[in-house]
């Protein structure tokens, strides 16, 4: 028995361990440990599943013995069990520092018990959108995550909570149901919503009943993932959420998004002429984000806006569908789920040293706390794309690959990226001057924690004992772990982007895939002309 | 293909409603725009299965052209559900914001606002730092050996004033700027 058939487990686990920490919801201690487990297990299993395709190959699971074309698959080939190591990574450490959070805060400020078996649904939820092979069940996958976070984002139940969360709901739902309309549209035109069988039937339909379906499923992901005119509600939901809602949040949600994106462009829409609109979309959205980030002045909001212009890279790298294209992509979304986390994490760590995340109240952190300095200035710097690290890697690949298109939209998108990059730099480097480097009594309007703070500093003991309170051990080790995880994206950047390349042509030449789900007489549609770098030429030319 | 025109222009009206609701501010009228949208959504896939047949139990005797198919129906079930939950999700939120606020309006992000009314002039990135012009320091060492630390007296809005008070009334956030608006009268 092969290891890819315990696929489901993926999906399962979070969900049965979020039925026991529910049945123990009046027993936090055993929630934490139950629900830390069953992610810790998770992560090996998918460990272990990204070990046995590490080499190339796909493996499909037919759930309750439903033959592909009728039953709903699950897919696990380089990129969806990357993904699924990558999420899984990232939501062990938010588990684990929210629980830090809890115990610290004696659980007062948010009916924490409810956290537990919510959060496991949403990687249950996750897991399930990005194992799937069927398109009805992303969709199914997509509510699950979504469901989950509409109660996550509302925690408490607080004003501003309440009212971030309707704009969020309300949009969420909006992009199901264009989802969904695309879904019964597809149906409607081929018979069938099993991923490998449309990517054979799809081809057969005519160019404009096929544009149509692939606008719709574009807007819907479109949205999900935040890509620019469609990102407008992400920086008004996410900040008024607790500190690891928005980090797990921003890490993962918009990043199935694009995951979705990825896998219906390569399987079921490939070569089609909607790839110079969409790296038009890339171009704003990562110019648009970034100066939307460089107007905040809330460490979060600004975070937001900057997760807003990554978003912008991930979907350039898919729209120049060339194999360095597409693996810089991959290995940029893996470094950015990480990276964006780990600030996310941070984040929430100075808002409680400094008492606040507004750049007019927090000061003077460097020499107050030199452990978050550190935490800070490392995956900041990896966000905006300083050598060597990892966010440095992905979109040097990135220009790489845009220069060897060389057509002109693709030379004005490497010219956008690297203009985004630096503007990333000039945003973090503000955040980092105000709260760390400013002395408190400049600051607008100081908190009193950091003007409180100096007194006892010319004593000396004031390391000890404030620090400890305001910073658990828990959430800084958390944090620091996904920090250190982020940095051994960049160690081991060779390997991975050898596997994420590999992933790239995998899933544009589509034989691996539809031959794994329908077996290995099925007949592979050839790749369309459109997808060579020559043809995609005339195309952003003609634009 | 062939569909049932009914169902159709139910389809179509459902979709204008629910539409033209989701575009108004008060979130109740949105909830009943979001249960018409996913309703018309369900008739939809309801129409891709085609006109009405047999139910699908196997039988050697029937064609299979008579059969319904049951695909889109098992999707309406499962999209069913997730819209009702959703609803009920809704109207606790809903329920929420009329406790909190007393009222059905979607609100405006205060940040949001705070951000688009703030001048482009940041005070603190901005505003004029006063450049040593000199070679020499403020605090340098006088002629007769000692530091003269900045004693200088320099002229500062129109008074005398040392020259390291000087400097420092120029920084925002400064206890000693002035909290008179610039040009008001001395």
């Amino acid at each position: 028995m092969n290891i890819t058939s315990f696929a489901p487990l993926a999906v399962v686990l979070p969900i049965m361990g979020a039925a026991l920490t529910f049945l123990l919801i009046h027993y936090p201690r055993a929630q934490r440990a139950i629900s830390i487990a069953v992610l810790t297990l998770t992560l090996l299993l998918e460990c272990w599943l990204l070990a046995s395709v590490w080499e190339g190959g796909t493996a499909a699971v037919d759930i309750g013995g439903w033959l592909p074309p009728w039953g709903v698959v699950l897919v696990v080939d380089q990129f969806s069990s990357l993904m699924l190591v990558v999420s899984s990574t990232v939501s062990l450490a938010v588990l684990i520092y929210a629980t830090g959070q809890g115990m610290a805060d004696g659980d007062r400020d948010a009916p924490v018990s409810i956290f537990h078996p919510t959060y496991l649904i949403l990687v249950a939820g996750v897991s399930n959108a990005f194992l799937s092979g069927d398109l009805f069940n992303l969709y199914v996958g997509f509510e699950i995550l979504l469901t989950a976070s509409y109660v996550l984002i509302t925690l408490g139940g607080t004003g501003p909570r309440i009212r971030a969360g309707v704009t969020y709901v309300v949009v969420s739902v909006v992009s199901s149901v264009l989802f969904l309309i695309a879904i019964a549209m597809i149906y409607g035109a081929t018979g069938t919503i099993n991923m490998a069988d449309l990517a054979i039937k799809l081809g057969d339909l005519d160019q404009g009943t096929r544009t149509l379906l692939h606008v719709m499923l574009l807007v819907a992901f479109g949205i999900k993932a935040a890509v620019f005119p469609l990102s407008f509600w992400l920086p008004d939901s996410y900040p008024t959420a607790p500190a690891p809602v928005t980090a797990v949040f921003a890490g993962l949600l918009t990043k199935v998004g694009v995951y979705a994106m990825v896998r219906t462009e390569t399987l079921l829409f490939p070569g089609d002429a909607l790839n110079a609109p969409l790296m038009v979309a890339a171009l704003l959205t990562m110019v648009v984000g970034i100066l939307g980030a460089l107007a905040q002045s809330d460490i979060k909001r600004l975070l937001s806006f900057t997760l807003v212009s990554h978003i912008g890279y991930m979907v350039f790298g898919l729209a120049m569908s060339t194999v360095a294209g597409l693996g810089a992509a991959v290995f940029y979304v893996a470094h950015h789920i990480t990276i964006q986390t780990s600030l996310f994490l941070v984040t929430g760590l100075i808002e409680r040293r400094g008492g606040s995340s507004s750049m007019d109240r927090v000061a003077g952190l460097a020499k107050l706390s030199p452990v978050l300095g550190v935490l800070f200035f490392v995956p900041a710097m990896n966000l905006a794309g300083i050598p060597p690290f990892s966010g440095f890697l992905g979109k040097l690949g990135l220009l790489q690959a845009g220069v060897e298109l060389g057509t002109p939209l693709a030379y004005a998108l490497v010219i956008g990226g690297v203009l985004t990059s630096l503007l990333t730099l000039l945003a973090i480097a503000r955040v980092w001057n105000r709260a760390f480097w400013r002395k408190p009594e400049d600051a607008e309007h100081p908190d009193p924690v950091l003007l409180a703070a100096p007194a006892d500093s010319a004593t000396g003991d004031r390391a000890g004992k404030t620090n400890v309170t305001l910073l658990p051990r828990t959430m800084v080790g958390s944090t620091l772990g996904l920090v250190v995880f982020g940095v051994a994206l960049t160690v081991f950047a060779g390997p991975l982007f050898r596997v994420a390349d590999q992933s790239a042509e995998e899933m544009l030449d589509r034989s691996s895939y539809i031959q794994a789900v329908l077996g290995e007489d099925a007949p592979v549609p050839p790749v369309p002309p459109a997808a060579q770098p020559g043809q995609a030429q005339q195309q952003g030319g003609g634009k | 293909m062939s569909v049932n025109l009914t169902l159709l222009a139910v389809m179509g009206a459902l979709y204008a409603c629910g539409i033209y609701l989701i575009l108004e501010r008060s979130l109740t009228r949105v909830l009943l725009g979001l249960m018409l949208l996913a309703n018309a959504t369900n008739l939809l896939i309801l129409a891709t299965g085609g006109y009405a047949g047999l139910a699908p139990i196997f039988d050697k005797d029937t064609p299979a052209e008579d059969y319904n198919d049951p695909l889109p129906q098992a999707l309406i079930l499962t999209s069913i559900v997730i819209s009702f939950a959703v609803t009920a999700f809704m109207l606790g939120i809903i329920y929420r914001t009329w406790v909190l606020a007393r009222q059905d309006e979607i609100q405006d992000d205060a940040e949001d606002r705070r951000v688009a009314e703030t001048p482009s002039f940041d005070a603190e990135d901005d505003s004029v730092i006063p450049v040593e012009t000199s070679e020499f320091p403020l605090a340098m060492v006088g002629s007769d050996g000692a530091g003269t630390n900045g004693t200088a007296a320099v002229m500062s809005g129109g008074r005398p004033m040392r020259a390291d008070k000087a400097a420092s009334e120029e920084q925002p956030g400064s206890l000693n700027v002035d909290p008179r608006p610039e040009g008001g009268e001395e």
